[in-house]
């Protein structure tokens, strides 16, 4: 039978909580619904990690632009780059605060493309073939990055190393690991996992987890 | 727009030890309008002060049985839900579920993999989906060759030991190799090593890269298993992958 009112577990009384201001329930306020603290890094990925070795690496911004763009590593690397401490949420339920990147603001990179009017969602590319899709409002405003370091260290593969897109505002599979481009285009796409069954926008402060929240 | 998936009241009708530190649940479901092998639910516990915590667990069981789900939980260390489904969880209890979940580590044994070759790897109890796909492939007859590589610590950790032995003896074209990382048994006839690029070498074998593969474990074996499979020729769209634990970072 469906749930309706709330449904107490018999017998569960869940890790104490802590109340009141200090870091403790700054932690818990930082905590979206449904999810808990973590202090690891955990991987999820659906295939094998890429392995794309460097010199044969490029990021371009491609589709409704007046004029496509790609980088090589090197001048990508080069671009003004700055550092990011975020909340991370991810849809298994695990959320790790205080994470720390460094990589390149969506808003510089578009600094070097003149977006179409038409322009409305980003289709974000990786290697492996994923993809993930969001409306441009979305990664703007220093809502987005492509990171490649991760706590003072290249990324990882298993991470999305050698650059992974980081959407801090969604949950994480939104932050494509291996990222090689953004295609940007007038009519939303669903994505690698909002093609099955996982939430088009994935909002985690709205508990928008699967299709349908 | 699809509906949410609603939240549901499952009653656990059986708890069963599989180790010592993992147990199957059966949850009653009467209107579970069924899920596909290899697919999670959702659970949700909630105390009386509306402190709620949720946690995924794949689904053990095969699709065709009726009514009812199965989930395995190994009990984590100082794990929130693990623990108080192995401490204070009991038969009658209701606990809220919503599923099924997850559309890409999924095995129809109907669909067009049903004729590929399986092959499966799994470390620890990350051979819960993997053995939903195993049932479901057993139930519905088919005979496509599957082996798995089950890799755990000890012999008394192997998860659903006696099934997975019954299981390859049905003579249906299914193999088990069993590794043991930690410690082996006086006569042990199998591995006891972490997997590696040879082990799946030779347990691979004749399925060759036509094989379609599904690794579930912890994230060192599955980037083991997976990379030594892109070695061996099997296109990167025919590795389905899950992963947990920590990195080790």
């Amino acid at each position: 039978m469906p749930v309706t009112d709330r449904f107490v577990t018999r017998g569960f009384t869940g890790r104490p909580r802590t109340a009141g201001a200090g870091a403790p329930g700054d932690a818990a306020s930082r905590t979206p619904p449904g999810q808990y603290l973590t202090m690891d890094f955990p991987v999820l990925s659906a295939g094998p990690t890429p392995h794309t070795p460097l010199d044969r690496w490029s990021f371009y911004l491609e589709g409704l632009v007046r004029q496509p763009v790609t980088w090589t590593w090197d001048e990508f690397k080069a671009l003004p780059a700055r550092d990011w401490t975020v909340d991370i949420s991810c849809v298994t339920k695990w959320t790790k605060l205080d994470m720390r990147w460094r990589g390149v603001s969506v808003d510089t990179l578009l600094e070097h493309v003149e977006l179409q009017p038409s322009a409305a969602f980003a289709i974000v590319h990786a290697d492996g073939g994923y993809t993930t899709n969001l409306p441009i409002g979305d990664i703007l405003n220093g809502q987005a990055f492509v990171a490649w370091e991760y706590d003072g260290q290249p990324l990882a593969p298993e991470h999305g190393g050698p650059a992974r897109l980081v959407v801090p505002a969604r949950y994480f599979w939104k932050s494509a690991k291996w990222v090689r481009g953004i295609r940007f285009v007038d009519r939303d796409v669903p994505g690698f996992w909002e093609s099955f069954g996982y939430h088009n926008r994935g909002d985690q402060w709205l508990e928008e987890r699967y299709s349908g929240d | 727009m699809a509906s949410p998936i609603a939240w549901r009241l499952a009653t656990i009708t059986a708890v069963r030890p599989e180790t010592p530190t993992v147990r199957s649940f059966t949850l009653s479901l009467p209107d579970w309008a069924g899920h596909r092998a290899g697919q999670h639910v959702d659970l949700r516990l909630t105390a009386e002060d509306g402190y709620s915590v949720e946690r995924s667990y794949s689904i053990a069981s095969e699709p065709e049985r009726a009514g009812e789900i199965e989930l395995t939980v190994e009990r984590i260390e100082d794990g929130e839900v693990s623990g108080f489904l192995h401490d204070v969880a009991a038969v009658g209890d209701r606990i809220e579920v919503r599923g099924p979940i997850g559309g890409y580590f999924v095995w129809d044994a109907t669909g067009p993999l049903a004729e590929e070759p399986l092959f499966l790897v799994a470390g620890g109890s990350g051979v819960v989906p993997l053995m939903a796909m195993l049932r479901h492939r057993s139930r519905t007859g088919l005979r496509n060759p599957t082996r798995l590589l089950f890799s755990s610590r000890r012999v008394e950790e192997v998860v659903y030991r006696d099934e997975l032995d019954a299981l390859a003896m049905a003579g249906d074209g299914l193999e088990v190799a069993h590794t043991l990382t930690r410690s082996q048994p006086p006569g042990w006839m199998g591995y006891g090593r972490r997997i590696d690029d040879r082990m799946i070498g030779e347990v691979l074998g004749a399925l060759g890269d036509r094989a379609r593969s599904f690794i579930c474990g912890p994230t060192a074996l599955v980037e083991v298993a997976a990379n030594s499979l892109v070695r061996l020729g099997l296109p990167g769209d025919r590795i389905r992958t899950e992963r947990f634990g920590p990195t080790g970072t």
